[in-house]
C-alpha cells in the first residue's frame, strides 16, 4: 500500500479509506449514476450468505433432533417470530420473514466492521498492483451499512412496505381519509396532513441515519485506531507504545462492537416491526 | 504484498475478539443450543415413550377382554354341565327313592295282609270252638283238645 513507498499522510489514509469503489453506470452523467460498487458486492455477499445457510439448513430441516446449525438458526427464527408475535397485530405473513431478513443481512452487512480495517483494501490494493493497475486508485469500502446508499434503500423498502401494509389493512379509502382525520379530526384537516407527512419522512430518515451513523462512526474510529502506527517503522521506539496502544484500543472497540453490530441489527429489525404494525392499526 | 504494521495489529486485535468471543460468548450459545436439542431429543423420546406404553396398554387391554371371553365361555360350560350333572343326579335320586318307597309300601302291605290273615285264622278258630261248644253242650277243655284246635287252625 501506500506505506510501502512514501510515509503516507494520515488525511490521505483516512480519505482513501473513506472512498468507495465507484463505477459510473455506462451511458450516463453525474454523481447520482455513480454506483458504489463495493457497497453493492458486500451486500450481495451477505444476502448470498444468509441464502445459504438458512436454504441449506431450512432444506434438510427434520423434525427430529436438529443438528447445531439447524438449532441455532431455529432460534433465530422463533426469536424473530416471538418479536413479530408480540409487537405486529395485524394480519400479514410478510412481517415475520422480512424481519428475519432484515436482521441478518444487517447483521451480516454490520459484521463487515468487524474484519480488520486494512485487511481487504489492502488485498485489493495488492490484487490491483498484480493486475497492473495503481493501487493509489484501489478504493474499497467493505462494510455495505456504513454507506448512506445502503441504508437509506432499505429504509425506503421498508417506508413502501409501512404503506402498502397501511392499504391493504384499511382500504384505499380509509387510508387517505386517515390522512386527514387523525389525529385531530376532520377540522384540522391541513393540520393532520401535515404533521402525517412528517412522520412518513421522519421514519425512513430516523432508521436509515441511525443504522449509517453508527456504522460510519465504527469504521471512523477503526480507522483512527490504525492511523497510531501508520506508517511507523520499527526503528522508533514509540513505535511500540503506539502499537500496543493501537492494539488496545483496537481490541476494546472490537469487542465492544460485537454489541453495536448485533444492537443496530436488532434496533432496525424491531422499527420497522413497529412502524408496519402501526400502520396496520386503525387510529 | 508484505502486510504492514497497523494492519499487523489490527489482525492481532481482531483475533484477540475472536479468542474473547470463543472463551466467554461461544460456550453460551452451544449451551443454549445443547439443551435446545436436548430437550428437543427428551421430548421425542418423551412421545415415543408414550405412544409405545400406549399401545401396551391397548394390546393387555385386548388381551384382558379375550382372556375374560375365554373365561367367562369356559365358566358358562361349567355351569351347564355342572346344572345337567344336578338334574341327572335328582332323576336318579328320586327313581331309587322311589323304587324304594314302593318296595317299603309293597312289604307293609304284605305284612298287613299277613297279620290280617293271621287275625282271621285265630278268630275263626274261635268261631269254630264256639261253635263246637254249642254243639257239644259241654265246654270244651281247651287243653285236652289244644292239639286238635291247632291243627283246625293251621287247616284253615
Amino acid at each position: 500500500m501506500a506505506s510501502e513507498h512514501a510515509p503516507p499522510n494520515m488525511t490521505e489514509y483516512i480519505k482513501h479509506h473513506l472512498h468507495h469503489w465507484q463505477v459510473q453506470m455506462p451511458g450516463t452523467e453525474g454523481q447520482f449514476f455513480l454506483v458504489n460498487l463495493d457497497s453493492v458486492l458486500f451486500k450481495l455477499l451477505a444476502v448470498l450468505v444468509f441464502l445459504w445457510f438458512f436454504l441449506r439448513v431450512s432444506r434438510r430441516a427434520t423434525s427430529g433432533v436438529p443438528g447445531k446449525l439447524q438449532c441455532a438458526i431455529e432460534m433465530v427464527v422463533s426469536f424473530v417470530d416471538g418479536m413479530v408475535r408480540e409487537t405486529f397485530h395485524g394480519r400479514s405473513k410478510i412481517i415475520a420473514p422480512l424481519s428475519l431478513t432484515i436482521f441478518c443481512l444487517v447483521f451480516l452487512m454490520n459484521f463487515m466492521d468487524m474484519i480488520p480495517v486494512d485487511l481487504l483494501p489492502w488485498a485489493w490494493a495488492n490484487g490491483h498492483q498484480i493486475a497492473g493497475h495503481d493501487p493509489e486508485h484501489a478504493f474499497l469500502r467493505v462494510v455495505p451499512t456504513a454507506d448512506i446508499n445502503t441504508t437509506i434503500g432499505m429504509a425506503l423498502t421498508v417506508f413502501l412496505l409501512i404503506q402498502y401494509v397501511g392499504i391493504k389493512h384499511k382500504g384505499v379509502v380509509g387510508f387517505f381519509k386517515e390522512w386527514f382525520t387523525a389525529p385531530f379530526g376532520p377540522a384540522f384537516a391541513p393540520a393532520n396532513l401535515l404533521l402525517r407527512v412528517i412522520e412518513e419522512a421522519v421514519r425512513p430518515l430516523s432508521l436509515s441515519l441511525r443504522l449509517f451513523g453508527n456504522m460510519y462512526a465504527g469504521e471512523l474510529i477503526f480507522i483512527l485506531i490504525a492511523v497510531l502506527t501508520l506508517g511507523a517503522s520499527l526503528d522508533h521506539f514509540s513505535t511500540y507504545l503506539l502499537g500496543a496502544g493501537q492494539f488496545i484500543a483496537g481490541f476494546v472497540w472490537t469487542a465492544f462492537h460485537v454489541l453495536i453490530i448485533t444492537l443496530q441489527a436488532f434496533i432496525f429489525m424491531t422499527l420497522t416491526i413497529v412502524y408496519l404494525s402501526m400502520a396496520a392499526e386503525h387510529h | 504484498m508484505i502486510p504492514n504494521i497497523t494492519l499487523v495489529i489490527q489482525g492481532l486485535a481482531f483475533f484477540a475478539v475472536v479468542w474473547l468471543v470463543m472463551k466467554f460468548g461461544w460456550p453460551h450459545i452451544i449451551a443454549a443450543i445443547e439443551e435446545r436439542q436436548a430437550k428437543i431429543a427428551e421430548g421425542l423420546a418423551a412421545a415415543d415413550r408414550a405412544r409405545q406404553e400406549l399401545a401396551d396398554a391397548d394390546a393387555r387391554v385386548a388381551d384382558e377382554i379375550r382372556k375374560a371371553r375365554v373365561d367367562a365361555v369356559a365358566i358358562i360350560d361349567k355351569a351347564t354341565q355342572q346344572a345337567n350333572q344336578i338334574v341327572d343326579k335328582a332323576r336318579t335320586d328320586a327313581i331309587v327313592e322311589g323304587t324304594k318307597q314302593k318296595a317299603i309300601a309293597a312289604a307293609e302291605i304284605e305284612s298287613m295282609a299277613h297279620r290280617a290273615r293271621e287275625e282271621l285264622r285265630g278268630k275263626v278258630a274261635q268261631l269254630a270252638i264256639a261253635g263246637a261248644e254249642k254243639i257239644l253242650k259241654r265246654e270244651i277243655d281247651a287243653n285236652a283238645h289244644k292239639d286238635l284246635l291247632d291243627q283246625l287252625v293251621s287247616e284253615i
